[in-house]
């Protein structure tokens, strides 16, 4: 898939999170988004969700604008999946509710229909023993695999994960993690914000570095890591790197 | 004695709660019947009204039914106009919320009859006390929901909105079963003031139960006869109410 941004700018007050960003980038798999955090990431996420409006610039997903109408903007979302940090689920709905929530309210299949879709979904990430149990009763890793598997039921374009692991425990990290590779293999692109150095490397196409309300540079994973262009992302990696 | 301390780290045991209950039931009920034995005499007086206050006790039933219905929409709806981005929907909600919270419900009973209903020539007592009771409750209600609502927290609306829910949608599928777990504790106790609060529209006349032991009251000249069944009625009203919230308070908790 191809992602495009032409002189995105988007501010908060006088925080200009994004400050006349151009870039382009075309992957099969993975594209990795790392940099420190407050440096636009989640911002340039939620743009790409059509979760936000940029003031100023266009987006282009595989060629096509974004609109701006809300109305526009919530079909746009509907073809694809979002998972945040956290509480992504519905706390009053079971783990199988939520997954078939939106595809009989959004997707209008029956509910006979969604409830196999669901059926097929939790079992691939073997959550199907939870499937009656509130977020309240899973652990942080197990939410984020309903969660990605809420996503990924509705048969998006594509896949985007805010820091999908980062308010997860170490083990329960590599859960997820394992989750997304069998996203990778199934061949479905992700835009994964990540402070997963490892996995980025290991299973990202290309990497971006974002930072200072711009992204500074763009590479193949290996290129990134083992040779990155800029003095910004050499010092972001030693620092990261250093432990 | 030490059975009678029921602390945290020592509970006292099923028996010693179990037996200062009933004890005490029995001591208080023998410190009233001393000072009432000398004043209670006539119940059969009373009892010949019995169907004046059981025409009584159902008004105030159905007061407070239509009441509790009317008064959760003006509620829930004052709790969305408040959020609204229109601004004239938005300060007319706060300025409805602000001003019933703010006056004193015998007030609103008197000036809302008197004032209001009898000059438009609307003289329908029944109706108009429903209205003002329903105007009064909802003004807390809509405190109780948009509390409620402020309570869920961003990460719903985003992950709603991620998911490609309209906010119609989102309110009815996310919001509200979340909301109406949060508040039912304190909009089931808002729901027991209701009750308890439609006894001042005996003061325009709404023949409703306080009303009917008043009447009791002047006919018979046996206060204590009148009033003792009245307590009675409202608390075999709010009782059950209490004590369904405290059940729902167990039931409804999931973790978040």
């Amino acid at each position: 898939m191809k992602v495009e941004l032409r002189n995105v700018t988007r501010a908060f007050g006088l925080n200009r999170v994004l400050d006349d960003v151009s870039f382009e980038a075309e992957f099969a798999h993975v594209l990795a988004l790392i940099g420190p955090s407050g440096g636009g990431k989640s911002t340039l996420l939620r743009l790409l969700a059509g979760l936000d409006r940029p003031d100023s610039g266009a987006i282009l997903v595989d060629g096509t604008a974004l609109e701006r109408s809300e109305e526009s903007l919530r079909l746009y979302r509907r073809t694809i999946g979002t998972v945040f940090q956290a509480y992504n689920l519905f706390p009053h709905l079971s783990a199988m509710d939520n997954v078939v929530l939106p595809l009989v309210e959004v997707h209008g299949l029956s509910k006979a229909d969604a409830a196999a879709r669901a059926d097929e979904v939790l079992r691939r990430f073997q959550l199907i023993a939870h499937a009656d149990k509130q977020p309240g009763l899973l652990s942080g890793g197990q939410r984020q695999r309903v969660a990605i598997a809420r996503a990924l039921a509705i048969e998006p374009k594509f896949l985007l994960l805010d820091e999908p692991t980062s308010a997860l425990d170490p083990e329960m990290t590599a859960e997820v993690l394992d989750v997304i590779a069998e996203l990778r293999d199934l061949g479905k692109p992700i835009i994964l914000v990540t402070h997963e150095m490892g996995f980025a490397r290991q299973s990202a196409d290309l990497v971006a570095f974002v930072a200072d309300g711009g992204i500074r540079e763009c590479a193949p994973a290996d290129t990134f890591f083992s040779n990155p262009a800029t003095p910004e992302t050499r010092k972001f990696l030693e620092k990261i790197l250093k432990y | 004695m030490d059975f009678l301390f029921d602390r945290t780290d020592k509970p006292s045991p099923a028996w010693a709660k179990a037996a200062t209950a009933l004890g005490l039931l029995a001591l208080y009920s023998a410190v009233c019947f001393w000072i009432f034995s000398s004043s209670v005499g006539d119940w059969k007086k009373v009892w010949g009204y019995r169907a004046v206050f059981l025409n009584g006790w159902m008004t105030t039933v159905g007061i407070s039914a239509v009441a509790l219905v009317l008064s959760t929409v003006f509620g829930v709806g004052a709790a969305l106009a408040r959020r609204s981005a229109f601004l004239p929907l938005k300060y007319t909600a706060v300025f409805y919320v602000e001003t019933i919270r703010g006056l004193p419900l015998m007030f609103l009973v008197l000036f809302g009859f008197y004032g209001v209903a009898d000059k438009i020539g609307w003289n329908d007592r029944l109706p108009v006390g429903i209205l003002i009771l329903s105007l009064f409750s909802g003004a807390y209600i809509a405190e109780v929901v948009r509390a409620g609502i402020e309570s869920v927290g961003r990460s719903q609306w985003d992950s709603a909105r991620a998911i490609g829910l309209t906010p119609a949608q989102t309110y009815r599928l996310v919001i509200f079963p979340q909301v109406l777990r949060q508040t039912l504790p304190p909009l089931a106790g808002q729901f027991s003031s209701l009750i308890k609060d439609s006894s001042l529209l005996y003061i325009v006349g709404v023949s409703e139960l306080t009303f009917a032991a008043q009447q009791v009251n002047s006919a018979t000249y046996s206060t204590f006869e009148a009033y003792l069944p009245l307590g009675a009625c409202y608390l075999l009203l709010t009782l059950p109410v209490s004590l369904w919230t405290k059940s729902l308070e167990r039931k409804v908790g999931y973790e978040s």
